[in-house]
């Protein structure tokens, strides 16, 4: 095989290549990831956070708006403290609520923003006071299961 | 011949291009060589004969710096292989050949780039530069024809040859020839003993032949070596070896099957390995 | 009968950890020798197209059908919950997270990993090598640093192509055939699938295997016996011992990156 063919092949593969990382990327993995510049940074704070992990997302009317920066436990409260980084672009009232939702019966979990009225808005390093936490699949498993051993019980 | 030419075609003989001095070597403790002295002289042909396992091979590879001596010194062109560093191993390698026993020509690049190869290795010759060289390194081996086939295209003794121009390619001081008569028919035979022995009058090689073929090799040499057992056992020009009466040699030269060296590898009597004599019956 | 025995354990031992040490020396000598791999960058293309181009088509075809096999299997399992929208999140994450590498890098092994050890394993068993070093070519800079190289190159490149073709695959069966929902199955793969955490970590692990599998191959083949026989099982090893090399690579390097330890 002459050099140049084999240098033609050899070309074409490492662009199918980037191509396939590209596609990766861009059109598989979102990246739109909310970088530190722009954007500014919330705590909430949960009772139960259930399975929420660090990098979930942050979403508002089912749109991504930011990721869960860090959980921490606040051993005054006995609460969780979560940080959100919300993208620069979107601003949402101070009376805004923070819930922890469940994407779909096992899906993963993230946060759901519901927006409020007020006139002002969150800034960086503000907290989101009316937070709703997640719902623990253990304590719904089991209303499932009694349910279902009350109506299988012999009459 | 005047006397004044005949001291200087002396003093250019004298010029040992070779020299290997008491030298021990050994493949962990299973010794090899074992206190070896041999030189091979500017322009000569220098054959090292012995039965197959005596270890002439592995002095091609101490004088080609590929393993190093235990004991003794082996000096090429001045240069003694114990202290060279790689760099400097690589600087004397460029001005050697060798030929291996089955060519090893490159099976993936053709015959023209096998030869090429060590030019675009070692030089930054043009590439029509490169083209007259090798055309004119396979022509002195009679295989321009060959240029563009690939080596399993070629018959032994072809792949042999060009392997011979590929290895003259950089116009080496010394060749060195591992078993260049093993397998050929008697016609390649011929050939490759006549290119030896031209190529070394015509470009004023020291080529170094280790072979155990006679007939072939005692007609184009002009001093023989005997290894047995890693030490040598006789040493001379092709007609006093032809002469010797010393019972190796003489096996030797004259293929027999018994003799110094016995037919039986050393082993228990016959007898007692069957069971004859055995007190475990 | 038991000191025999427990010879046999000691030579073994010495064997395996002297074996160790040359692969480590190797190693080490293919790294330092690297230089010509780049100067003449030729040459590492040159094997690209053995190890990468050449292994294409093997990649492409099984890449395509895992994917469609992840996409039936999904389906049919996420469908009891009543989540096939999750389908495209599945088929992403197991095949950029794990199937992507893992199995790219098995194939490899054995189109890319055993032709390489047979070619050296030749080369040393015809003397090509021996007669690279007495025409003072260092065969390690010459022939094994371009081919380390140019495999590990080319393994990001193909992990990439089959990932990418596994969820064409994906796509095609969940969407096109059985009629999951267009939309939600790729937004939902965008939201979940995270370019630092999954993607990239993706990219390192194959990285690291490329690594392994081609030191490996040409450790093997440089190491074998300059026989038929000795080549044909230095290439079985390789198979097998890079193979074993990926999972328990795999087994570390998602220990590290997807626990966090």
């Amino acid at each position: 095989m002459s050099k140049t063919v084999l240098d033609l092949w050899v070309g074409l593969f490492v662009i199918a290549g980037i191509a396939a990382l590209l596609f990766l990327a861009l059109k598989v993995g979102s990246m739109t990831a909310v970088n530190v510049g722009n954007s500014y940074e919330v705590v909430a704070r949960f009772d139960n956070i259930g399975g929420l992990k660090p990098r979930a997302p942050v979403k508002s009317a089912g749109v991504v708006v930011g990721r869960v920066a860090s959980i921490q436990f606040d051993n005054e409260t006995y609460e969780a403290a979560v940080t959100l980084r919300i993208d620069k672009r979107y601003q949402f009232p101070k009376d805004t609520s923070a819930a922890i939702m469940t994407s779909g019966l096992l899906g993963e979990q993230y946060i759901g923003l519901e927006a409020g009225g007020d006139d002002k808005m969150l800034k960086d390093r503000d907290r989101i006071f009316l937070t709703q936490s997640a719902v623990v699949l253990e304590n719904l498993i089991g209303h499932l299961i009694y349910g279902k051993a009350q109506e299988g019980a012999p009459q | 011949m005047t006397a004044s030419n005949n001291d200087r075609f002396d003093s250019v003989q004298d010029d040992a291009l070779v020299e290997i001095r008491d030298v021990v070597f050994g493949y962990g403790a299973r010794p090899v060589l074992q206190g070896i002295n041999l030189t091979a002289r500017r322009g000569q042909v220098v054959a090292i004969m012995g039965s197959s396992g005596c270890g002439k091979t592995t002095l091609l590879r101490l004088i080609g710096g590929q393993v190093r001596a235990t004991q003794g010194t082996v000096r090429v062109a001045g240069e003694s292989l114990g202290e060279l560093d790689a760099e400097g191993l690589y600087r004397l390698r460029r001005r050697m050949g060798m030929l291996f026993q089955f060519g090893a020509l490159f099976t993936d690049i053709t015959v023209f780039d096998n030869v090429a190869y060590p030019l675009r290795e070692h030089t930054d010759l043009a590439e029509e530069t490169i083209r007259d060289l090798v055309l004119m390194k396979l022509n002195a081996v009679g295989l321009t024809g060959a240029a563009d086939l690939m080596p399993s295209a070629l018959s032994g003794g072809m792949a042999r040859r060009v392997a011979l121009a590929r290895a003259i390619a950089l116009d080496p001081m010394l060749v060195m020839y591992d078993e260049p008569f093993a397998g050929l028919d008697p016609i390649s035979l011929g050939v490759t003993g006549n290119l030896i022995r031209r190529l070394t009058d015509t470009l004023g090689l020291t080529s170094l032949v280790v072979t155990h073929d006679v007939q072939e090799s005692l007609k184009i040499v002009d001093y023989v070596y005997f290894v047995s057992a890693g030490v040598i056992v006789a040493e001379g020009t092709a007609a006093e070896i032809l002469a010797s009466d010393l019972p190796y040699v003489h096996q030797f030269v004259h293929g027999e099957a018994d003799g110094p060296v016995p037919f039986h590898y050393q082993a228990p009597a016959y007898a007692e390995d069957l069971g004859l004599r055995s007190s475990r019956a | 009968m038991l000191r025999r025995a427990i010879e046999n354990l000691g030579s073994r031992t010495i064997d395996g950890v002297w074996r160790i040490g040359f692969a480590a020396r190797f190693f080490v000598a293919v790294l330092l020798h690297s230089g010509t791999a780049f100067r003449r960058f030729g040459l590492t293309i040159r094997e690209m197209y053995f190890s990468g181009v050449l292994s294409l088509i093997i990649i492409l075809v099984s890449g395509l059908f895992v994917g469609m096999v992840l996409g039936l299997q999904g389906y049919e399992t996420l469908q009891t919950y009543g989540s096939e929208e999750a389908l495209g999140i599945l088929v992403a994450l197991s095949l950029v997270r794990e199937l992507g590498p893992v199995v790219a890098a098995l194939l490899f092994a054995s189109r890319a990993g055993s032709a390489i050890t047979a070619e050296i394993g030749l080369m040393k068993a015809t003397e090509q090598l021996t007669a690279m070093e007495m025409m003072a070519v260092n065969p390690i800079a010459r022939v094994i640093a371009p081919r380390f190289w140019a495999g590990v190159i080319s393994m990001p490149f193909l992990a990439a192509l089959f990932s990418a073709m596994g969820i064409f695959g994906g796509y095609l069966v969940g969407v096109q055939l059985i009629g999951v929902d267009e939309g939600a199955f790729w937004s939902q793969m965008q939201s979940a699938v995270d370019f630092e955490e999954d993607i990239l970590n993706g990219i390192i692990k194959s990285v690291v295997f490329g690594v392994a599998i081609t030191a490996i191959a040409l450790f093997e083949g440089y190491d074998a016996p300059p026989t038929a026989e000795g080549v044909s099982g230095a290439t079985t090893r390789t198979v097998v011992t890079s193979s074993l090399a990926v999972l328990a690579l795999d087994f570390v390097l998602t220990a590290f990156m997807f626990r966090g330890v």
